[in-house]
C-alpha cells in the first residue's frame, strides 16, 4: 500500500516540556517523524510548547508553533492550517491525550481531521484499565487480578482472593499521588483509607501483585496490512516493582527460551491487533513467573515510548520515523533499511551485542524524597551502552553515568553488623545504589542464591556481577606479570582504565600505558540491524576489545563533538539541542561531523545525524582512544554541558585539539581567584566574596563580607549544594552536612544580593566581535537558580542604560577571555548597579530559547566560529532586539516526590522548560505559564499568605486580582494589610493553627490560585509546607515568590483583555526579518 | 606464575583455559576456549542469526555437516532441556559462539549447553571475534572449517591443510546419516505453553493420515502435522514410493534435512511418483526435492539463510511474515520453467528474491523453503501446516483442489 495521496498537511503533536517519565526521547522521535512525513513531500505542522528542542528549530517542520498544548489553542492552530491528518503517536502521553480531548470535543470532526498511526478507540481501549482488561480478557491473555473498591469493605473483600501484597492505586490523583503497595495485611485498611481518602471519587484500585517477577517488554510495529514485527525484546534488570522507567534494562532478553520468547511475541501481536493499533510502533510490558513461565500482560502503549526510543538505539531500527511512514499508507515491505539499504523494513532486527540502559538520578537535588524505587518512575535520565556482552555493557554503562563511579567499587559502610544490616537492606529494597550493594554482598561472600531471594534479581544477572567481582579479586592481588597477561581479558570485560587502576593502586595514566605498550587498544564495531549478514552503510560504532575493526575512518576534514551525557536537573536537552546544532552546521561547512555520546534518549545519538557516530561513555579513557582512531582536526568540548567541558583538560593536556575558547580560558572563568583578578583588571564588580578551603576560613570571611550569604562548591553546574545562609549557624551546617571543603574542592562563599534582578546573556564572540544573542530579565528575583527562573527576553523592566551597561560588560568579558565561541553571563542588578555573578564561556542552557525568541541558530554560528569563521563572514554582527516578548517557564517535577517543598532556592530543581511568545509581555507569561502546567483563572478565589516583608508589595497584584473580580482569602498577617489597603478579604487559619485552614479550603476545590511567600526560617517552611503541596496535588496554579505573583496578576489580566492567540515560529521570525531592530 | 600457566581471569585458580582452534579453507585462524567434547571436527561454517533457541539449532539435524556460528554473542544461559531438542541428538559438527554460560537459569532447563555438547560429542569454541568471522562468511561465502578442541591438535597448519582436503557440502548426501533407520508412528502435539499465553486452537480429530518423509525431520514438524488431526507415520529417506503407498496415506509429508538436494539418492524419483496420485506438502530440503522432482534444478547460495528474523513475502496476499530460515540451497525458478512444469513461485525472501515457496497450478503439491514450524523462530508462518490439511481433506473428499489453489486461498 503506497504513500495516501488524500493527504497534504499533516499536524504533528509533540510532548511538551521535559518532565519525569517524558523526556527528550521524544525530540528523537518528533524530529525523525517530522523529517520523514516532509522527505515524503507532506505538509509538516507542528504543535510543542518546548523550545529547548530540535523539533522545533524553524528548519524541522513547515509552520512550527511554540504555543499552549490546550485544546483552545490547538485548535486556533487547526482553524489556520487546516490539516487533513493530526499524528498523535509520537509525542508522549501529551500528545495522546491532547489528542483525545480534542476528538472528544469534537474538534477533529468539525475540522474534518483525521487521527492517523492510532484511532481514539484504540488509544481508549489501551489506556483505559478497565477497557484494556476485557481486551486482554477477550483474547485469552491475563493481566494481574483487580477490582475497584469505594469502601474499605469493597477492597477487603477484592483482596481476598487477589493476595497480599497488594499495589492500591487510587483514581484520578496526580502522579500517583495516594498509590501504595501493601507488604503486610494489618498495614491494609491504613492503606486503603489513605488511598480512599486521597481519591476525589474516594474510589482505589486494589491489584495482584507480581512484585518479584521477571519483566520484559516487547516493541512492535504494525502496518496497514496487518504485518507485524518485533523490533526489540528488553529484560528488566530489577524485577517487577521497580518502574520499568527506573530499572536497569538490557537488550536482548537474556533469560527466556525460544518457545517462551514466542509465546510472548504471540502475545504481543495479538494484542496489536486487538486494540486495534492499526499503524506504527507500541511497547507491550510483560510479567513472567520465574517459577513457572507464567505470562501476565502488565500495560501497552499505543505510541512510540521512551522504551522504542532505547529499541530504536540499540537496534539501528529508527521506529519513529518507520512509524511516521506506516501512518501515511506504507506498509513495512516498502519502506527500506536505511543501514543495509538493499534490504526491506519488514524484518527483526537481530543484535550481535548486548545493550545495558541504567537510569540517571537526582535525589542528591531532593533530599527530603524517598529514594526507594517503585511503581511510580523517578529517574530524570538514562544512560546506554553497547558491549559484546553483558559484562562489558553493564561495565560501560556504569562509567557512562557520571556519578564518580568507574565499575562496581565497595560502597562506604559502616563496619560490623550495622554495615552488614546496611548492606542486606540496600540489596533487598530497591534504590538508585542497588547494582553497588548487590555487588558488594557477592564479594563479601555471599550465594547468587541469597542475593537472589533478597532481591529478586535474576541469577544470570547476578551470575555476571560475580564474575566481574571475582575478576577483581584476581586482578588486585595480581603482580605485574600477571597484570600483562591479564589485561586484554579484563579489558574484554569492560574494566575501565580508571577501575584497574584503583584496583592496583596506580594512576589511571599508568594503565593506559601499560595498554598501549601492549597493544590492547579497542575495535570498533557497527550497529547494523543484523548481526552482520549484509553490508552497514552506517557508521554507527561502539567500542570493544576483539580483533577486526570496523570504524574505516575517513581522510576527510573532520570535527568531533562531545555530548552531554545522560540527562539531569541541570543539563538536560538543551545541551544536546546545541551538539546538534554544531554536528548541522558543521556538515553544511563541509566537515564530516562525528558525534560521541551515550544517552540513548537524544537527537545526537540518531545514526542520521552526524556522519559518524561512536556511541560510547564520555569518559577520558573512551574519548581519547576515538580521538586515537579518527585523528579529528577539532573537537568541540563547549556545547554539551559539564560532561564533556570536564574533560578540556585533560583532554588538551593529551594532545587533543580542542577548538573555539581555549581550556586555560575556561579555567580562568572557573577559577575563582583568577576569576577576580580578570574583574579587577576589567573594572567590573560583583558580589564580594572569597573562596573557602575550610569550614573556619568560611566563617571568616561570611563575617567580613555580612550575611546572607551564597555558599556553593565551586565547578557545579545546577546549583548542585548552593544555599542561601542567614547565620554562623546555617553555615557551620552546611559546612558540616552538605560539603566537603578540602584545598582540592574549594568552597565559593559570597554576599547574597537580597531582591535584586538576576540577568542572564548569551553571546557570541570571534576574537574581535562579539554580539550579544539576547538578555533575558529574570522574572523570579535573585536567591533563585536562573535554571528555574521565569525570564523575559527583551527584558520586561530594565532600562535602556542599564542594558547598555550588560551589553558592554559582556562584550570585555569575552574579549579579555578570548572567546572563541558561545559565552553565558549571568548578571545581578541592585539598586541599579551591575554585578557580574559568573561567566561560562560555554553554550549555556538558555541558547535554544534566545535563538527561538531571535529567529538565528546561535549554536550552529558558534560552531562555525570555532571552525574558523568570523561573526562578519556569518553576517551575525549585530544583537537582535525583537519587537515580542518571549518568556521562558520553568517545569518542576514534584508532583513526583512526596514530602518534597515547592519553594524554590539556588539548588536547581526544574526537569524541563516552555516557552510562550506575544507581542506583549503579560500574554507572553500567560502562556508560559499555561505551558507549564499553571493554567491560569480567569476568575475564582485567590489564597494570599505571604511573609511581613511582602506584605506591602503583595497588595498591587492582589488588587489587580479583585478588579477582576477575584475573591481574596488570605491568612491573619497579610489580610490585615490587605483590609488596610480597601480590599475586602475573608481570613483563614494556617495549616498549624486548626480547622478552618488554608490545606482545607485548598482541598474542598474552592480556591483557584495561590501566593505564598515565606520567611527562610524553616519553622516558617515547614508551617505553610502542607498548603503547598495541597495546590501541587489540586493542580492549583501557585506562586512562591512575589515577582511571580506580580506576573501571574498582570498574565491574568491580560487573559481577560485579550483571549491567546496563535502565531507559528516562521511568522515571528520574518517579520523580525523584516524589520531589523538591532 | 610462569607465563602460560594463567588461570581465567576470575576463576580464582579454579579453571584453566582449554585452548581451542578454529581455522579457515582460506587460511583465517581463531584461537579461543574449548567446550563440549573433545575433539577434531570439519565442516561448512555458517552463521545463524537467531537471538533465541540455540538448543533447537544445536539439534536441527539439518546442520549435519555444518560447524554453526551464532551471532548473538551470549549462549548457555537458558541451559538445554529435553522438550527443546529437535531431533534424538545434535547431528551439527561443531558450534562457536562469543560467551558461553555454564550455569542456567531457567525454570526448565535440566543442565548445560556445555555438558549436553560433550555428551553428544559435538565440539565448541568460544571467546572469539564471531563478528569477524561472520562478515569474513558473509563477503567470502561459506565454507569449510576445522575445529579442534583436543589439546594435541592445535596446530594452524595442519588444521587448515585438513580444512583444505575436506569436501564441502556439494555433492554428498548427508541425508542418510540422519533419517530414522525404521518407520514409527509419531503422536506428540505441541508444547503445552505457559499459562497465561495465547489460547491455541483445538486440534480436530484425527481421521486423515500422513506419512512423513524423514531427511532429518524437526520434531516441531511432527507436532504440528498433529495439531492439524494427522495420523502420522515417520518413514526413512530411502523408503520406495510403493512402500508409501502400501501405508495408504491422505498424503505425503517431505521434511527438512541437510546438505545438498541433489545428492539425495533415490528420493526425487520417488517423490516424482507419489506425486502423480498423493497430496504432497514439502519443508526446506523437502521443497527442494519437491523442485528437483519436478525437473527443477538447485543453486548452492553464497552464505544461505539461517536465521529467524527473515521476510517471507505471500505472493498471493502481500503479507509478510517473520520467518525461521535455514537453508545453503535454494531451488532456480528459471530451471523450473525450462522445465515446463506448470509450477508458480508462491513465497519470496525480500531480503534477496530468493525463492521460498511454490505450489503447483495442476496437482495438489506445495512447498516452502523456510520452516513453518520455527524452532526456534516466530510462529507467523504456521498457516502452511492449516493449508496442508486443507488440501488433504479436499484430496480425500474427492474435491477438486491443487497446491495452488490452496497457496491461494481458492479452496473453499
Amino acid at each position: 500500500m503506497p504513500r495516501r495521496e488524500d493527504l497534504n498537511t499533516i499536524l504533528v503533536i509533540g510532548s511538551g516540556p521535559i518532565v519525569i517519565g517524558q523526556a527528550c526521547e521524544f525530540d528523537y522521535s518528533g524530529t525523525q517523524a517530522c523529517k520523514a512525513l516532509r522527505e515524503d513531500g507532506y505538509r509538516v505542522v507542528l504543535v510543542n510548547s518546548n523550545p529547548a528542542t530540535i523539533m522545533t528549530d524553524p528548519e524541522t517542520a513547515d509552520r512550527t508553533y511554540i504555543e499552549p498544548m490546550t485544546v483552545d489553542a490547538v485548535e486556533k492552530i487547526i482553524e489556520a492550517e487546516k490539516p487533513d491528518a493530526v499524528l498523535p503517536t509520537i509525542g508522549g502521553q501529551t500528545a495522546l491525550n491532547l489528542a483525545m480531548s480534542l476528538d472528544a470535543e469534537g474538534i477533529l470532526e468539525r475540522h474534518q481531521v483525521e487521527l492517523i498511526g492510532a484511532d481514539s478507540r484504540a488509544i481508549q481501549k489501551a489506556e483505559n484499565r478497565e477497557e484494556f482488561r476485557s481486551a486482554m480478557g477477550k483474547i485469552g491473555l491475563r493481566v494481574p487480578a483487580s477490582g475497584v473498591a469505594h469502601t474499605l469493605e469493597e477492597a477487603r473483600s477484592i483482596v481476598a482472593s487477589t493476595g497480599i501484597p497488594a499495589i492500591i492505586r487510587p483514581s484520578f490523583t496526580m502522579g500517583g499521588a495516594g498509590g501504595s503497595i501493601c507488604y503486610r495485611d494489618e498495614d491494609f485498611d491504613e492503606l486503603v483509607a489513605w488511598a480512599l481518602d486521597q481519591s476525589p471519587t474516594t474510589e482505589c484500585l486494589i491489584e495482584q501483585s507480581v512484585l518479584g517477577w521477571k519483566e520484559y517488554e516487547l516493541e512492535v510495529m504494525r502496518d496497514k496490512a496487518d504485518n507485524v514485527v518485533v523490533i526489540c525484546s528488553i529484560e528488566n534488570f530489577d524485577a517487577m516493582g521497580v518502574h520499568t522507567g527506573d530499572s536497569i534494562t538490557v537488550a536482548p532478553a537474556q533469560t527466556l527460551t525460544d518457545r517462551e520468547y514466542q509465546e510472548m511475541r504471540d502475545a504481543a501481536i495479538a494484542i496489536m491487533r486487538e486494540i486495534g493499533v492499526e499503524t506504527g510502533g507500541s511497547n507491550v510490558q510483560f510479567g513472567v513467573d520465574p517459577k513457572d513461565g507464567s505470562l501476565i500482560v502488565i500495560e501497552m502503549n499505543p505510541r512510540v515510548s521512551r522504551s522504542s526510543a532505547l529499541a530504536s538505539k540499540a537496534t539501528g531500527f529508527p521506529i519513529a520515523k518507520i512509524a511516521a511512514k506506516l501512518a501515511v499508507g506504507y506498509s513495512l515491505d516498502e519502506v527500506s533499511n536505511d543501514i543495509t539499504r538493499e534490504t526491506p523494513a519488514s524484518f527483526e532486527p537481530t543484535i550481535d551485542y548486548v545493550v545495558t540502559k541504567i537510569p540517571r538520578f537526582t535525589f542528591e537535588k531532593f533530599p527530603l524524597a524517598d529514594s526507594v524505587l517503585t511503581t511510580q518512575m523517578k529517574s530524570v535520565g538514562e544512560v546506554m551502552a553497547i558491549g559484546r556482552t553483558f559484562k562489558e555493557s553493564l561495565q560501560k554503562a556504569i562509567r557512562s553515568l557520571e556519578i564518580d563511579h568507574a565499575g562496581l567499587e565497595s560502597p562506604a559502610l559502616p563496619g560490623g553488623e550495622e554495615g552488614e544490616a546496611k548492606l542486606a537492606e540496600s540489596v533487598e529494597v530497591p534504590r538508585p545504589d542497588r547494582p553497588w550493594a548487590v555487588a558488594e554482598s557477592l564479594r563479601r561472600g555471599m550465594s547468587v542464591e541469597d542475593v537472589y531471594r533478597q532481591s529478586s534479581i535474576d541469577p544470570w544477572f547476578l551470575r555476571r556481577v560475580e564474575e566481574i567481582v571475582r575478576a577483581e579479586a584476581d586482578l588486585r592481588g595480581a603482580d605485574s606479570e600477571a597484570r600483562e597477561h591479564w589485561l586484554r581479558e579484563a579489558k574484554e570485560m569492560g574494566f575501565s582504565d580508571r577501575r584497574l587502576a584503583a584496583l592496583w593502586q596506580v594512576e589511571e595514566g599508568e594503565v593506559r600505558a601499560l595498554r598501549e605498550r601492549l597493544g590492547v587498544r579497542p575495535v570498533y564495531k557497527r550497529v547494523d540491524t543484523c548481526g552482520a549478514e549484509f553490508q552497514a552503510h552506517t557508521p554507527y560504532l561502539y567500542s570493544t576489545y576483539e580483533q577486526e575493526c570496523e570504524s574505516e575512518p575517513t581522510n576527510a576534514r573532520k570535527i568531533m563533538i562531545l555530548g552531554g551525557g545522560p540527562n539531569r536537573i541541570g543539563q538536560g536537552i538543551e545541551f544536546d539541542y546545541c551538539c546538534v546544532h554544531a554536528v548541522f552546521a558543521l556538515r553544511e561547512a563541509g566537515f564530516e561531523t562525528i558525534m560521541v555520546n551515550c544517552n540513548p534518549e537524544t537527537v545526537s545519538t540518531d545514526y542520521d545525524t552526524s556522519d559518524r557516530l561512536y556511541f560510547e561513555p564520555l569518559t577520558l579513557e573512551d574519548v581519547l582512544e576515538i580521538v586515537d582512531k579518527e585523528k579529528p582536526e577539532g573537537l568541540i568540548v563547549q556545547f554539551g554541558g559539564q560532561t564533556p567541558l570536564k574533560l578540556a583538560v585533560p583532554l588538551a593536556e593529551a594532545g587533543a585539539p580542542i577548538l573555539g575558547t581555549s581550556p586555560d580560558a575556561i579555567d580562568r572563568a572557573e577559577d575563582r581567584e583568577r576569576f577576580d583578578e580578570m574583574l579587577e583588571t576589567l573594572g567590573l564588580e560583583r558580589p564580594a566574596g572569597a573562596v573557602a578551603r575550610s569550614a573556619p576560613e568560611a566563617e571568616v570571611i561570611a563575617e567580613e563580607i555580612g550575611y546572607p550569604v551564597l555558599v556553593r562548591p565551586s565547578y557545579v553546574l545546577g546549583g548542585r549544594a548552593m544555599q542561601i545562609v542567614r547565620d554562623q549557624s546555617a553555615l557551620r551546617d552546611y559546612m558540616r552536612f552538605a560539603v566537603q571543603a578540602s584545598p582540592e574542592h574549594p568552597v565559593l562563599v559570597d554576599r547574597f544580593l537580597a531582591d535584586a534582578i538576576e540577568v542572564d546573556v548569551d553571546a557570541i564572540c570571534d576574537g574581535e566581535r562579539v554580539v550579544v544573542g539576547g538578555i533575558m530579565e529574570h522574572i523570579e528575583e535573585a536567591g533563585v537558580h536562573s535554571g528555574d527562573s521565569a525570564c523575559s527576553l527583551p527584558p520586561y523592566s530594565l532600562s535602556r542604560s542599564v542594558t547598555e551597561e550588560i551589553v558592554q560588560a559582556t562584550r570585555k568579558l569575552a574579549l579579555e577571555l578570548g572567546v572563541r565561541g558561545l559565552m553565558n553571563v549571568q548578571f545581578a542588578v541592585k539598586d541599579g548597579r551591575l554585578f557580574v555573578i559568573e561567566v561560562n564561556p560555554r553554550a549555556s542552557r538558555t541558547v535554544p530559547f534566545v535563538s527561538k525568541a531571535i529567529g538565528r541558530p546561535l549554536a550552529k554560528l558558534a560552531a562555525l566560529v570555532m571552525a574558523g569563521k568570523t561573526l562578519d563572514e556569518l553576517g551575525f554582527t549585530e544583537e537582535i532586539i525583537p519587537s515580542h516578548y518571549s518568556v521562558k517557564e520553568a517545569v518542576f517535577p514534584f508532583v513526583k516526590f512526596p514530602g518534597v517543598d515547592t519553594l524554590l532556592g539556588p539548588e536547581m530543581k526544574s526537569t524541563g522548560e516552555v516557552m510562550g511568545i506575544d507581542s506583549e509581555f503579560g500574554r507572553a507569561f500567560a502562556k508560559a505559564q499555561i505551558q507549564a502546567g499553571n493554567s491560569l483563572p480567569s476568575s475564582g478565589t485567590v489564597l494570599v499568605s505571604v511573609r511581613r516583608s511582602d506584605q506591602e508589595q503583595v497588595v498591587e497584584p492582589i488588587r489587580v486580582l479583585s478588579e477582576l473580580g477575584f475573591d481574596i482569602l488570605a491568612t491573619r498577617g497579610t489580610g490585615r494589610v490587605l483590609e488596610e489597603a480597601g480590599l475586602s478579604v475573608q481570613y483563614l487559619n494556617k495549616a498549624h493553627e486548626g480547622s478552618g485552614n488554608t490545606v482545607e479550603e485548598i482541598e474542598k476545590g474552592s480556591v483557584q490560585l495561590v501566593i505564598n511567600t515565606v520567611e527562610s526560617e524553616p519553622e516558617s517552611i515547614k508551617d505553610s509546607f502542607s498548603m503547598r503541596r495541597a495546590a501541587l496535588q489540586r493542580g492549583i496554579p501557585y506562586s512562591t515568590t512575589l515577582a511571580a505573583a506580580r506576573a501571574s496578576a498582570a498574565a491574568i489580566r491580560a487573559l481577560s483583555e485579550q483571549s491567546i492567540g496563535v502565531r507559528s515560529l516562521q511568522e515571528i521570525h520574518s517579520r523580525i526579518e523584516g524589520t531589523p531592530e538591532g | 606464575m610462569s607465563s602460560g600457566a594463567f588461570l581465567q581471569l576470575g576463576s580464582r585458580g579454579r579453571t584453566a583455559r582449554r585452548p581451542a582452534l578454529l581455522v579457515l579453507a582460506d587460511g583465517t585462524v581463531y584461537r579461543g576456549s574449548a567446550f563440549g567434547a573433545e575433539s577434531v571436527q570439519s565442516g561448512e561454517v555458517i552463521f545463524n542469526t537467531s537471538m533465541t533457541g540455540y538448543q533447537e539449532i544445536v539439534t536441527d539435524p539439518s546442520y549435519a555437516g555444518q560447524i554453526v556460528t551464532m551471532t548473538y554473542t551470549q549462549i548457555g544461559n537458558v541451559g538445554v532441556n529435553p522438550e527443546d531438542e529437535e531431533s534424538r541428538r545434535p547431528f551439527l559438527s561443531g558450534f562457536v559462539i562469543k560467551e558461553l554460560f555454564e550455569e542456567p537459569s531457567n525454570w526448565r532447563a535440566e543442565g548445560s549447553l556445555d555438558d549436553y555438547l560433550r555428551d553428544h560429542a559435538i565440539p565448541g569454541i568460544s571467546g572469539i571475534d564471531t563478528r569477524s568471522l561472520v562478515r569474513r562468511i558473509r563477503d567470502h561465502g561459506a565454507q569449510v572449517g576445522v575445529l579442534s578442541t583436543d589439546p594435541e591438535r592445535q596446530d594452524e597448519a595442519e588444521l587448515v591443510a585438513l580444512a583444505r582436503r575436506t569436501p564441502g557440502l556439494d555433492g554428498r548426501d548427508l541425508v542418510s546419516e540422519v533419517t530414522c533407520t525404521e518407520a514409527y508412528e509419531w503422536v506428540e502435539g505441541l508444547w503445552a505453553g505457559v499459562d497465561g499465553q495465547v489460547p491455541r486452537a483445538s486440534r480436530p480429530e484425527a481421521s486423515l493420515h500422513v506419512v512423513a518423509y524423514d531427511f532429518g525431520v524437526k520434531k516441531n514438524i511432527l507436532r504440528l502435522l498433529v495439531e492439524q488431526g494427522f495420523r502420522v507415520t515417520v518413514v526413512p529417506a530411502t523408503t520406495s514410493a510403493d512402500s508409501v503407498l502400501a501405508l495408504n496415506p491422505d498424503g505425503v509429508f517431505l521434511s527438512n534435512g541437510p546438505g545438498d538436494p541433489a545428492a539425495v539418492e533415490g528420493v526425487r524419483e520417488a517423490v516424482r511418483s507419489l506425486a502423480q496420485t498423493k497430496p504432497l506438502f514439502g519443508i526446506c530440503l523437502g521443497h527442494q526435492i519437491l523442485g528437483l522432482s519436478l525437473g527443477g534444478e538447485t543453486r548452492k547460495l553464497k552464505f544461505g539463510h539461517h536465521g529467524a528474523n527473515q521476510p517471507g513475502q505471500d505472493l498471493s496476499t502481500g503479507k509478510v511474515a517473520i520467518c525461521a530460515e535455514n537453508h545453503g540451497y535454494a531451488v532456480d525458478k528459471d530451471s523450473l520453467d525450462r522445465a515446463g512444469e506448470p509450477v508458480e513461485v508462491t513465497h519470496v525472501n525480500l531480503n534477496d528474491g530468493t525463492v521460498e515457496g511454490l505450489a503447483h497450478l495442476e496437482k495438489p503439491l506445495f512447498s516452502v523453503q523456510y520452516h513453518p514450524e520455527a524452532s526456534p523462530g516466530p510462529h507467523d508462518a504456521s498457516y502452511f501446516f492449516q493449508r496442508f490439511r486443507q488440501m488433504v481433506e479436499r484430496h480425500a473428499a474427492g474435491k477438486p483442489v491443487t497446491g495452488a489453489s490452496i497457496a491461494r486461498g481458492q479452496a473453499d
